[in-house]
């Protein structure tokens, strides 16, 4: 899956979930600081972004997850490998 | 020598309903007598013994996103508090003198039936990660309170029924002994689902006129059979009376004082002769510095069950004495239903624009008063009441008794 198809799914996800707006939602933007989605919802985007892509993004793995892009790169990378 | 209590005063109220989405139209549907009970059209009635309820007329007018972490009791909350505070002037106040004291019977309970749905068909990676706070019993106390950054302390009595009152009397002691100067309190109820439903109907607590849901609603009458449930939420902004007039601030009412006491009899049942609440009333007039003669009015809780509404008629007489002979009594149940934890709130709004209005709205449905009702219950017509003290009771299972008193 190419990384604005990714982009585009995520920015879908975070205006289901948190009514980001999706022209807001860019690879340098972090979800806590710039979109303003609390650690609460950012599960829900977890999840939902794990059901989209079909990939499985540990909770452990979470935490590293700062920025819009550091969730395209890992999925891509989860898509690959899966 | 102690210091005189602070008086506390009503600058603002907020609710939705039954009978309308805010105060004014809820007003306006009591002094018209209308029902806020309705024939139910999900699915899952027909399964039910009872087939009736009174849902709120509005639907909380939230947006998406807003609404997607609430329970909807959080919900109901939210839209009563904004009214409450809106029609209050919006304070401007130190957050650290800002409490919010919002009690619920239930809590969240819709979210709690919904998520165990949601774990068993989908698995646990699917549950939401807002399901604690949004069944959490505290969670409308949480939710007002981070909308108005209430810092003085956020409280959430639980006490069935009788919440929502307790609430308010809670509010009350905080503003005279000094720990804050403003508070934003009352209760909500969102428990229209068929497990509430099926257990008080279990407990025979709810009427099944399924056919004649206008009429299923009949405090004190001597057909009624039980009460309906009802939802929604009540709020009040108490404020120390010298800060009201400091700021200018519009005053509805005093809230003269209040009264709790506790039955210990029976989990659901109330004690037989009203002793409990009968202390509660006595203890909301001393609180109050008021008299039996004071008191022009009474909002009972009156639910329309045979027990109950009986235990509370005996509970003010014992109460008042021969003074409750000259009293104005109403159940406005007849028309919302029965909030559950929002009741004693939103009944708290009705009594302080009774005395405002000098207006008590009939209760309806009562066509012929039960024999052990020693009462005069306003019926038919609504009646115009002097200045005077007006009294609101809550009961709640589990034995708990509140009353709530205001002033002019």
């Amino acid at each position: 899956m190419s990384q604005s198809d990714i982009l585009e799914g995520l920015a879908a996800i975070l205006e289901e979930v948190a009514g980001v707006d999706p022209a807001d939602v860019t690879v340098d933007k972090t979800f806590i600081d710039d979109l303003d989605v609390d650690s609460l919802s950012m599960v829900e985007v977890v999840v939902a972004a794990e059901e989209k892509f079909s990939v499985k993004i540990p909770d452990e793995d979470v935490k590293s997850l700062k920025t819009v892009g550091d969730a395209v790169s890992y999925i891509q990378r989860a898509g690959v490998a899966a | 020598m102690t210091e005189t209590p602070r008086q506390v005063v009503v600058t603002g109220l907020g609710a939705t309903t039954p009978l309308g989405g805010d105060v004014a139209s809820t007003w306006e549907g009591l002094l018209t007598g209308r029902s806020g009970v309705r024939r139910l059209t999900e699915d899952w009635v027909e399964q039910l013994p009872v087939h009736i309820a009174a849902p709120v007329a509005v639907e909380p007018p939230l947006g998406r996103v807003e609404a997607r972490t609430l329970d909807r009791v959080q919900q109901l909350a939210l839209v009563a508090a904004r009214e409450a505070w809106a029609d209050a002037g919006t304070p401007e106040i130190d957050p650290e003198r800002l409490a919010a004291v919002i009690g619920s019977g239930i809590g969240g309970v819709l979210t709690l039936l919904h998520q165990y749905d949601v774990l068993r068909e989908r698995g646990p990676r699917r549950v939401s990660p807002h399901v604690v706070p949004m069944l959490m019993p505290n969670g409308p106390a949480a939710t007002v309170g981070l909308a108005f950054t209430a810092r003085a302390g956020v409280h959430a009595p639980v006490s069935a029924c009788a919440s929502g009152a307790e609430a308010i009397a809670y509010a009350l002691d905080m503003i005279r002994t000094g720990r804050a100067d403003v508070a934003i309190a009352g209760g909500s109820e969102a428990a229209i689902h068929p497990l509430p439903i099926a257990g008080f109907a279990q407990m025979q607590a709810l009427s099944k006129r399924n056919d004649s849901p206008h009429t299923a609603s009949r405090p004190f009458d001597k057909g009624r059979d039980g009460f309906i449930l009802g939802e929604g939420a009540g709020v009040l902004v108490l404020e120390a009376a010298e800060h009201a007039r400091a700021r200018g601030a519009t005053v509805y009412a005093t809230l003269a004082g209040a009264g709790t006491s506790a039955d210990a009899y029976h989990v659901a049942a109330p004690e037989p002769s009203g002793a409990g609440a009968a202390r509660a009333i006595r203890a909301a007039l001393r609180s109050g510095e008021l008299t039996p003669a004071d008191v022009i009015h009474i909002n009972a809780h009156a639910t329309s069950t045979p027990v109950g509404d009986v235990a509370e008629a005996r509970a003010l007489r014992a109460a008042l004495g021969d003074a409750i002979d000259g009293v104005t009594v109403t159940s406005t149940k007849s028309m919302t239903g029965h909030l559950l934890g929002a009741a004693g709130a939103v009944e708290a709004v009705i009594s302080v624009l009774a005395l405002r209005e000098r207006t008590v709205p009939a209760t309806r449905n009562l066509d012929a008063l039960d024999d052990e009702i020693d009462l005069d219950v306003v019926s038919i017509d609504n009646r115009s009441i002097p200045a005077g003290a007006a009294l609101s009771n809550s009961f709640g299972f589990g034995g708990h008794d509140v009353c709530l008193a205001f002033t002019p």
